[in-house]
């Protein structure tokens, strides 16, 4: 009797981990689906799939933090201190020319679509204008740090900049030498600190996915030459 | 232009809409002289394929003519006559290099959405949702074709459209299903579906060196099809116990290897009732028959599944257990379309096969909407629709 009562308690345990599991995949798919229309269904959609989230996540929210208030990298970027995203992707392209295209910082709005431009300013600094929240404009100057050729870029902003970041990309042949993999570790301090990147990402622009979406595009570009659109996004197509 | 359109579950229709542009430097614009409805579509008629929107044009088997290239598309000239297939591939990335096409890294504008369902996005698909990179389809007037320096394939011989037009899916999917079989000398193949893809896959099992291949459905006209035109025993699961036929066809040993080219909608196991599952955690409750648990079951020890059919969810009751004791591997995915066109055209070419065997219909793009519910309810002997999109230039200049 007792083995019986036994396995059916565990029964019951897998078959909710299952339904939480199944839950949240639904719901996460779901909601993506909903935001990434940017139309009223979709919304509806979105929204209509959070209480699956509730039923699917245990555990809380992550604590808002203070506002950072201090531009000095090495101050509020230190520790774990402000936002780190780490994504990379793999490329079949040699890692000098994945290198080269990262090295010419103009080249950067082409993938990171949040990005207005960059400018290079001579001597390892840089100009950047970008799109922040409800579509202000941020900017700030950076200078690169750390420069090993097929290897790393580092690079901070400076003083008197709308954001405080630091990040570096690395390179590294991966496969026996037939591909190139490209990380980036980008650390930075939001205009509205860690509380407008968690409202951000409520709308799908959370930072590790907008990364990761801008190294799809890299990989893209240089691997088939052009970003993947389709009909729908057509200037003058369907909608 | 006029195209097919998916406006909700069984409701498809033959709209107005814009003419599709090159959008990238790679890209084709297609005009299409030739398409078909495939049992994929019916998955989306039926309502089983989420991400699908109002207005989406549908279809993902066809040809045509060349009518437009982008800047940097170097292999395809304006007049060209090319079937296209049904996979979007960049050619490029580690994927396609390796000859897995369907799984193209970067032909996937939604890949992230894929993503969340997956784990990993495979390659975008014409008319075939938002997941799959919300494409238009080919069954329209025209149609805009990424990629179109590697993914199109030149027909510079005489053979006729519906010679021809298979080559953009089914006859591949057929193929591959086969080869995944690994087919030695002897061997024994039973192949579950005998709509097109089954079709196609007794008939290339055959061409691989099959010495007896077993085709198992429950519709007269499909199975006498399989019988007489892909010379198949067949099995009509109305009728006999399907696998204790099977053991008995094969000395108790069971099949070198089974094919099910069947699918989801099969079992019941349809997106729509995983969504439902999801809410209502009904999902581990359901029991019912299907074709993949019989083919997993009846296969010999050591054997290969070969799985051509579509599946989208969590499957219910899958027999892994039957499959490890009896040490089988499982072939599955979307077909890799490229790695296989060129070498069945030539087979065409040959007079090995003649595709066209498997068209039953022949209509204009108008009847789109009944046609797709004759072949989803396999009424009046219903095999496969041809649609041909008319032959007067109505696209308007850019
Ligand atoms: N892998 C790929 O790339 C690819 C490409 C094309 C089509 N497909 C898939 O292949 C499948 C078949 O496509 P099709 O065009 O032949 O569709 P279809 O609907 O015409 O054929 C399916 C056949 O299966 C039969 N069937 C249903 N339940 C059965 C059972 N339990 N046992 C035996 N037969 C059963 C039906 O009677 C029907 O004849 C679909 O799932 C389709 O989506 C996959
Ligand atoms: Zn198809
Ligand atoms: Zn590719």
């Amino acid at each position: 009797m007792e083995t019986v009562v036994l396995e059916s308690f565990e029964d019951q345990v897998a078959y909710s981990e299952i339904e939480r599991w199944v839950t949240l995949a639904t719901a996460g798919a779901l909601m993506a689906y909903g935001f990434s229309r940017r139309n009223v269904p979709g919304m509806c959609l979105a929204v209509a799939a959070a209480p699956l989230v509730f039923k699917g996540v245990s555990g809380s929210w992550p604590l808002l933090h203070g506002v950072l208030s201090t531009d000095d990298t090495r101050v509020a970027l230190s520790a774990d201190r402000g936002i780190h995203v780490r994504e990379s992707i793999r490329l079949e392209q040699p890692i000098a020319e994945v290198y080269r295209f990262w090295r010419s910082l103009e080249n950067l709005p082409r993938f990171m679509t949040h990005l207005r431009c960059v400018t290079d300013l001579g001597n390892g600094r840089s100009h950047w204008e970008a799109n922040g929240p409800a579509h202000v404009k941020v900017e700030w100057d950076a200078e690169i740090i750390n420069d090993v050729g097929n290897s790393v870029i580092g690079w901070k902003s400076l003083p008197g900049s709308d954001v405080v970041t630091a990040g570096s990309v690395n390179f590294s042949t991966v496969r026996a030498g037939r591909s190139t993999q490209v990380s980036v570790h980008l650390q930075y301090s939001p205009p509205a600190g860690r509380a407008g990147a968690l409202l951000a990402s409520i709308f799908g622009r959370n930072p590790a996915s907008m990364i990761r979406e801008d190294l799809r595009r890299l990989k893209q570009l240089l691997e088939a030459g052009e970003v993947a659109r389709a009909d729908a996004d057509a200037p003058g197509g369907r909608r | 232009m006029k195209a097919v359109c998916f406006y909700g579950k069984e409701d498809v229709r033959v709209e107005s809409v814009p003419d599709p542009a090159i959008l990238n430097p790679r890209d084709a614009i297609v005009r299409v002289t030739a398409t078909a409805i495939c049992g994929s579509d019916l998955h989306i008629y039926g309502g089983y394929i989420p991400t699908m929107e109002k207005g989406d044009v549908l279809g993902h088997e066809f040809m045509g003519e060349v009518v437009e290239v982008g800047r940097d598309n170097q292999r395809l000239k304006v007049g060209d006559r090319v079937v296209v297939p049904f996979t979007i591939s960049c050619g490029r990335c580690f994927f396609c290099k390796e000859q897995l096409w369907s799984l193209c890294d970067n032909s996937n504008p939604n890949a992230w959405l894929a993503e969340k369902l997956y784990g990993y996005s495979g390659s975008g698909l014409f008319g075939y949702s938002h997941i799959y990179g919300g494409y238009a389809g080919g069954q329209a007037e025209f149609a805009r074709v990424p990629f179109a320096d590697v993914g199109p394939l030149k027909v510079e011989s005489s053979l006729t459209d519906e010679q021809v037009l298979f080559l953009s899916d089914i006859f591949p999917t057929g193929y591959m299903a086969a080869e995944n079989c690994q087919i030695k000398p002897g061997d024994t193949i039973a192949v579950w579906g005998c709509g097109p893809v089954g079709q196609f896959a007794i008939r290339s099992a055959y061409l691989l060196g099959a010495e007896k291949v077993i085709a198992i459905d429950r519709f007269p006209d499909r199975l006498a099809l399989a019988a007489s035109h892909g010379k198949a025993q067949v099995l009509n699961y109305d009728e006999v116990d399907v696998p204790d036929a099977l053991r008995d066809l094969t000395g108790g040993q069971g099949p070198d290897a089974c094919i099910d080219a069947v699918g989801l909608e099969s079992h019941g196991t349809t997106l729509d009732a995983w969504y439902d599952r999801a809410k209502t955690s009904m999902y581990l409750a359901t029991d019912r028959p299907h074709a993949l648990r019989q083919a997993i079951g009846a296969c010999r020890k050591g054997g290969i599944v070969s799985i051509p059919g579509v599946y989208g969810g969590w499957l219910d009751k899958f027999p892994l257990g039957a499959a490890f004791a009896k040490g089988l591997t499982l072939k599955m995915g979307q077909t890799h379309m490229q790695k296989y066109m060129p070498a069945l055209l030539e087979r065409i070419e040959r007079g090995e096969i003649d595709p066209s065997f498997i068209i039953t219909h022949r209509v204009t793009l108008d009847e789109a909407p009944e046609m797709y519910r004759t072949f989803r309810d396999k009424e009046d002997a219903c095999i496969k629709v041809v649609m041909r999109p008319g032959h007067q230039q109505t696209r308007m200049p850019n």
